[in-house]
This record gives C-alpha cells, structure tokens and sequence, in this order.
C-alpha cells in the first residue's frame, strides 16, 4: 500500500499538525518508505494469533474508588501557556 | 579525568562510606569535569546549586553513618524523567520550558537512597531516535573516536547524553529510557554497561511517555556491578504505575560474582543477519567462548520471527506514540502558537514544536491507527508481536537461562552519515535490541571489544522476565573475559 498528497493532508490533519504544501512529497516518500519497510510483515500468518498489547503476566490493579489526590490547581496550571482564576485559557470554541 | 570522576560508582560508595572522601569533593571534581565537558553537549543543563545542596546533605547523613545505598553518589538524568523544579524537556521544542511540579518514580527513588543529581542529559527528542541527532538542543558528541581521525561520532541513542556523559566520566552513573534500544545501543556504542530491565521493573511514572507498552528506564555505567546497585535503587513498586510489578526487588550486586555453571545459554541462528560484518561474528563468537569456559552450556536455538520484530515494531511504537504525544496541544503546558481558531492553534503549535523524526512517526502511528487501516497495520503488528515472544517463550520452556546476541550491527558510526536519505538506515541500528522491548525482557548490554577502528563494541545478554540477577551474573563473566575497562582518550577538555 501506499499514499497519494490527498492521504498525507488528512493523516497531517488528523494529527493536528499543520504541514506546509512543498513538504507533502517529501513527507509521502518517507511515509512510503516506511509502509514498504513493514509490507514484510503480510508474510507471517497470524491466522488464528490473538494480539498482544501488554507482555505483563499481571492483573491489572485495583484500587478504592476513593479521591487520593487533587486540590492544587495552582500546581496544575503552574506550565499553562496562558490561564486564568484556575482555568486553562484557550481561543473561543463556541460563537 | 580526574582521579575522583575516575572511580567506579561502587569504589566511589566505599570510600564515602569509609570517609576517605566527602559527597562534597565528589560533586565538585564533577562539576568541574562537566564544565570542561560543555562540547560533548552532553547535559542540556547542569544542576550545580542543586548537587551541592544535596551533597552536603548526603555529608551530614555519612558522618553520622546513615547514608542510603546510593549516599553522595552524582549522577546524571536523562531529560525525560521529570524532576520537581527542575526543567525537563524530552529535548523537544514543544516543552522548552517546562518545569515539572513533580518527581518522577525512578528519580525519586535515586534521590530516596542518597545520590546527588548533577543535571539533566541529552537525548534523542522524545526518545526517538538511535543517534541523539534528533535532539532539539544540539546534538551530543561521543567522547571515542575513531583511530587517526577527529571527525565526531555519535554516542546512539536515544538515550545519547546519558552514555556519551559516563564515558567521559562525567557522573558516576545516568538514568536512561530503553523503548527499541536506547540504553543498550548506546551503552555498547560508548564502552559502557546499560541495563533495560524486564517491562515492569521500573516504574514509568513522571517519564515522558514515548510508547507505553515498550518504555522502560534503566541505568548505564561503567562496570556491571554499578549498573547492579543502581537498579536496585530505581526498581520496585509504584501504585502510581499500574504497569509496574510488585516483586520485590532483589539485592542485585548478591550476583555478581555469582557462578554461571551449567546456566545454558542460548545462540539464535536468526541473528546472524545477512551481511553482517566480520567483527560483529567474531566479537560473538568470543563471548560464546568466555561464556563456555565459566562452565555455561551453549546450545543453538532459533527464534523463528526475529526478522519481523523491525517492522513491527515501526507500526506499535509509532502508533502509541502518536496517542501518547496527542497531549502537547498547546493547552495545558508547552509550546503555544497562536492560531486563527482553536484548530489551527493547535496544528501551528505542534508543527512548530515537534521535529522532523517526531512528527514523521506521528503521521505514521496516526495512518496505520486511523480507519479502515487499523486491522491490516496495527492489529496485524500486535499479533506478529505475540509469536515473536512466544518465540523466547519456547527458549525458556527448553530450559535456555539467557540468550546471547551481538548488541548493534556495527560500531558507532559519524555524526551526519546515516539516515539522512532514508530513515529505515537509522532504524537497522535496533536490530538486535528491538525483540527484546517487544516481549518485555530484559536486556543488558556489556563491552566485550573493539571493531577496526578501536571502537567499542558490545555483546547484549537476553533474560528471562524478571531474570536480571542472571545477566547480573553473566555479564560480570563477560566483562571480566573481555580485559581491563575501554576509556576514551579525553581531547574534549584541552
């Protein structure tokens, strides 16, 4: 498989990341490059392998459902590129 | 060099505990060290204020014989394990001045036991990289060269500044991350010893996050017996991890020194890949040898998937990455770049404040993610990734201890040559690492000797979920085979 210019817009739109016009070739090289790369991998049969996201022979833990953290938003907002009276500040979302 | 940043971690520890040295000359002759250092760029930024409040404490707890394990010992951290008050960046533009209101787990930990922080290192921006050329801040000089010839070299990656700044005696011992290699790549890179332990070992809280289900930190320094006493402090239980393991965590330098006897030791035909160079057979072959003449047993084995661990990788990594790195929006922390609506706010933002190699595996994590492609790329990588640990499953089941591979392809190679066309180049580098992440074993990484240009080279040794004590073991056996320590000449200081 590989992309086309049209395919490199959407995934750098759903990405959330602006990309220029004169990078979307150079960026579809590398993407396809590297779609070549793991076109090797349609060779395995997996035919009946269930997928593994965690290798851990573990439970996941459990804990009480209780608040054991919190109550420092100044803390919280300490990095924010802009706030205000315990809010993250963003442009208007809503007309 | 001086004679106190020339001691091991370990001889270090002793004499502080004897008092033939204060935690204070400890720190002072490394900072001076790392001053002379500056053009490695091995730290991003150094800590002095703050190793010199810490080593007077470490003083003051020494005198009265209540130093911890680690009591007075510098060490550098590598940039993407957050430090309360003290700027973390993942070496990335996007978080330039971030300046964490927290401690991480692992560094916690450290701190806990007594040692000293002497600054923040380098590393390959958000981890990925296998060169620490990526970096935002520049990238880090290794401190070997090659025979007759001063152009720079690489220490790898990503976790770079943590190896170039052990081998250039700079700190006594570093933290780094290890997702597809990047402890054991450059630890082999740079003559020194590097530890990725098994996948839950360490906790992961407070790391910046590259791919959840491969990162795991670990220590590099210069003898296996520190690399030992280090992961003895960063190890252990983390209720703030729910990845990370309850065992308790065993005394690890109990095994150094410990007999390898009858330890079977396994050789997987598939890692000797087409076109490997000469060295790299040779360099194998010897440590089989040491490793027999300890009384090891060698027995050939295969791991039938080896060849697809690469690529599938390049589909799992990318793919938590790009869900991982979803938060640097502009919002909460960070980079922002203003926009003309809140969309735009955030595609200007992280167009600016991610790199080349980030934003490329981004875009690919969010291609084979986003849908009607989901089951041929990521679901398909997730099921390779099930027959490539039971591959080492069936190893153990045989009775294998340990298995024993080359670390890298090759030795490290010069600042600009590779990957710049093509970056599956870059990527070939984690050959030999890659499987290890993707079944959650750990992996140490040991010098065993020189390629043609007087390099260091190194072996790697795979073990059994949560078998670290045996490469502990089998690791000292290696490093005591292969000779006296390999030191870099220093040109960096004239």
């Amino acid at each position: 498989m590989s992309v086309d210019a049209a395919t490199v817009r959407r995934i750098a739109h759903l990405a959330r990341i602006a990309v220029a016009d004169n990078e979307i070739e150079h960026l579809r090289g590398e993407i396809n490059n590297m779609l070549a790369f793991v076109e090797q991998l349609n060779e395995v049969n997996v035919d009946g392998v269930e997928p593994t996201a965690s290798v851990e022979d573990m439970k996941l833990k459990m804990r009480e459902d209780v608040v054991n953290d919190g109550d420092y938003a100044k803390r919280v907002l300490a990095n924010a590129p802009a706030s205000d009276d315990g809010f993250f500040q963003v442009p208007k979302v809503v007309e | 060099m001086s004679e106190l940043t020339s001691l091991t971690l370990a001889e270090a520890r002793d004499q502080l505990r004897a008092k033939k040295i204060s935690a204070k000359e400890l720190a002072d002759a490394h900072l001076a060290e790392m001053e002379k250092a500056r053009p490695l760029n091995a730290y991003v930024l150094e800590t002095p204020d703050h190793a010199k409040k810490m080593a007077a404490a470490s003083d003051t707890k020494l005198a009265k014989g209540e130093g911890g394990p680690l009591e007075g010992i510098p060490l550098g951290i590598k940039d993407l394990f957050a430090t309360e008050g003290v700027r973390t960046t993942a070496c990335s533009k996007i978080l330039e001045n971030f300046v964490p209101q927290y401690e991480s787990t692992v560094t916690s930990q450290l701190w806990r036991d007594g040692a000293v922080m002497l600054g923040k290192l380098n590393n390959d921006e958000f981890a990925m990289g296998s060169s620490n050329e990526t970096s935002a801040l520049g990238p880090v000089l290794s401190p070997w060269r090659r025979k007759g010839d001063n152009k720079p070299l690489v220490p790898g990656g990503s976790s770079g500044g943590s190896a170039s700044a052990v081998a250039a005696h700079i700190c006594l011992g570093a933290t780094g991350t290890d997702t597809g290699g990047s402890i054991r790549q450059p630890a082999a890179f740079t003559g020194i010893v590097g530890i990725k332990p098994t996948y839950g070992r360490c906790s992961r809280w407070g790391i910046v996050a590259f791919a959840s289900s491969l990162d795991q930190a670990g220590p590099f320094a210069r003898t296996v017996r520190d690399c030992a006493i280090l992961l003895r402090s960063m190890a252990g239980p983390d209720p703030k991890d729910s990845t990370c393991s309850d065992k308790p965590v065993p005394d690890y330098e109990k095994a150094i020194g410990k007999s390898v006897k009858g330890m079977k030791i396994g050789i997987p035909k598939e890692y000797r890949v087409d076109g490997m160079a000469a060295e790299i057979s040779e360099q194998w072959e010897t440590g089989r040898a040491w490793l027999k003449a300890a009384g090891a047993e060698i027995v050939d084995i295969s791991l039938p998937h080896t060849k697809y661990a690469l690529p599938a990788y390049y589909i799992i990594a990318p793919a938590e990455a790009s869900s991982n790195l979803a938060r640097y929006d502009g919002v909460r922390y960070g980079l922002r770049v203003p926009g003309k609506d809140i969309v735009d706010m955030y595609e200007q933002t992280r167009a600016a404040g991610f790199g080349k190699e980030v934003r490329r595996r981004i875009m690919i994590g969010t291609y084979v993610l986003s849908a009607g492609y989901y089951d041929a790329y990521y679901l398909r990588a997730q099921k390779v990734r099930t027959l490539i640990k039971r591959d080492f499953d069936d190893a153990w089941k045989q009775g294998i201890d340990a298995i024993l591979t080359p670390a890298t392809p090759s030795g490290a190679f010069g600042i600009g040559e590779k990957g710049s066309g093509d970056p599956v180049e870059m990527y070939l580098n984690d050959i030999f690492t890659v499987t290890v992440n993707m079944a959650g074993l750990p992996g140490i990484s040991v010098p065993a000797g020189r390629d043609h240009n007087g390099l260091p080279l190194g072996l790697q040794l795979i073990g059994k979920p949560f078998g670290e004590e045996d490469l502990f073991a089998l690791g000292h056996v290696v490093e005591q085979a292969a000779g006296p320590r390999m030191i870099p000449e220093n040109w960096w200081s004239k």
